[in-house]
């Protein structure tokens, strides 16, 4: 029990900024370029908590440690086989206060991007309730100790709401065409965003609750691989490769765009897939 | 206390501000982003944020319009942080010296950490520069 919660705690988010690093190592060679050294997001993170501590106001502080405390949470309770649905919720709770400390700043850039992240999450979370909902449908609760019981994997009934977590990995992963919020490191987009105010200890802890909600949905796409553990964290990867092929290959797009992107292009696969499955059942 | 260290030189953000410059520096200057030069092997990132940077590379020369607005992306960041003027503009005012408007180089307003001359100076000698204010900024950085 104690380990459990030490690696979602501790190793979880390692494993995060090992995937990120390779991400920009992978970025950069299909550039043509060399690329930042594999630990580079960890330098990044040290090299912030180093920083002078500055904030714009006191609210904005607090956000900044509910958005880690929750992406820290929903991992934990992953690993401990609690409930999906609770899971997602409590991710984004962390993201809403993320956009609320944003709020908090009157800068504009801040103002802006932080009504486009909320944009961006009325565009994934629904996929996501989707996708929690076609796991119901498949193993008839939301615990992940009951997906873990299954002995077929749900891949074989579920692959269209695989294919939902591209876009929903996309947006969460803030890559194009759906970085609009905020972009990652070297591209800007009203300065930073969403993360324009944060500096610091506080834009460390930003990312690193980041990075517990890549592995959080990371996992949550090995899951549609259960028994088969390595062919899970094999399509997880790919999942990630195949979004940072889409990244450099795509320029940034609207946010009316990306709505309309998602709901058609997402809530159709998700209703095809999950309407087959109630009426074979 | 030797990966704090090392972490504090192999991670500078960089905050671009181009002050009055004809942006041949500036031209120069983002061309190290560039797959032929490809400064983000050393870890350096083109924030555009001065809260999250931690080198600020004036371009240009500052005149009495710009003077406020170098002096508070200089407040805005945290510390440590350095400075690096490049080009002859920046460092000393450059051909337009004896303008009417120029103040002259941007030590007239903020310190000076690392100075870059050259017009425009060079892609290597930029590099060269900033790993010389990468060496400044961790000699500031308190463990």
């Amino acid at each position: 029990m104690i380990l459990k919660v030490l690696f979602a705690l501790i190793c979880m988010p390692l494993i995060g900024g090992l995937i990120v690093g390779a991400d920009r190592k992978l970025t950069a060679r299909m550039q043509g370029r060399f690329g930042p050294p594999l630990l580079q997001p960890f330098y990044d993170v040290v090299k912030l908590c180093l920083k002078q501590r500055v904030s714009v106001n006191e609210f904005q502080v607090l956000s900044v440690f509910i958005y880690f405390a929750s992406s820290a949470l929903s991992v934990l309770l992953l690993l401990l086989r609690s409930d999906l649905l609770m899971i997602i919720f409590v991710m984004s709770i962390g993201a809403a206060f993320l956009v609320v400390g944003a709020m908090s700043v009157r800068s504009p850039y801040s103002q802006v991007g932080a009504q486009r992240e909320l944009m961006q999450m009325l565009s994934y979370e629904p996929l996501l309730i989707l996708v929690t909902v076609g796991m119901y449908l498949v193993t008839g609760s939301f615990k992940v100790s009951k997906i873990m019981m299954r002995s077929t994997p749900m891949i074989a009934e579920l692959p269209l709401l695989f294919f939902v977590m591209i876009i929903i990995l996309g947006i969460k992963m803030r890559k194009s065409p759906f970085d609009i919020s905020a972009s990652e490191h070297a591209h800007q987009e009203i300065v930073k965003g969403v993360l324009t105010d944060y500096s610091g200890p506080y834009l460390a802890m930003t990312e690193v609750a980041h990075w517990y909600d890549l592995t959080l949905l990371l996992s949550i796409a090995a899951l549609f691989f259960y028994p088969y553990w390595i062919w899970g964290i094999i399509s997880a990867l790919a999942l990630v490769v195949v979004e940072i092929l889409i990244d450099n290959v795509s320029a940034r797009l609207t946010v009316k765009w990306m709505l309309s992107y998602s709901y058609i292009v997402g809530i159709t696969l998700a209703a095809v897939n999950i309407g087959v499955l109630y009426f074979v059942r | 206390m030797s990966f704090l260290n090392k972490a504090s030189k192999l991670s500078p953000w960089l905050v671009h501000y181009d002050c009055g410059s004809c942006n041949g520096c500036d031209i120069e200057l983002l061309s190290c982003l560039t797959p032929l030069y490809d400064v983000e092997r050393f870890g350096v990132v083109n924030v555009g944020d001065p809260k999250q940077a931690d080198i600020l590379a004036v371009t240009g020369s500052v005149n009495q319009q710009n003077k406020s607005v170098l002096k508070n992306i200089y407040d805005q960041m945290s510390d440590p942080k350095v400075v690096v003027a490049i080009g002859v503009c920046a460092c000393t005012g450059g051909i337009f010296r004896d303008c009417y408007n120029v103040v002259g180089g941007i030590d007239k307003v903020i310190p000076v950490d690392v100075y870059i001359p050259g017009c425009p100076a060079r892609p290597e000698q930029i590099i060269d520069g900033i790993q010389l204010a990468i060496k400044k900024l961790s000699e500031k950085t308190k463990v």
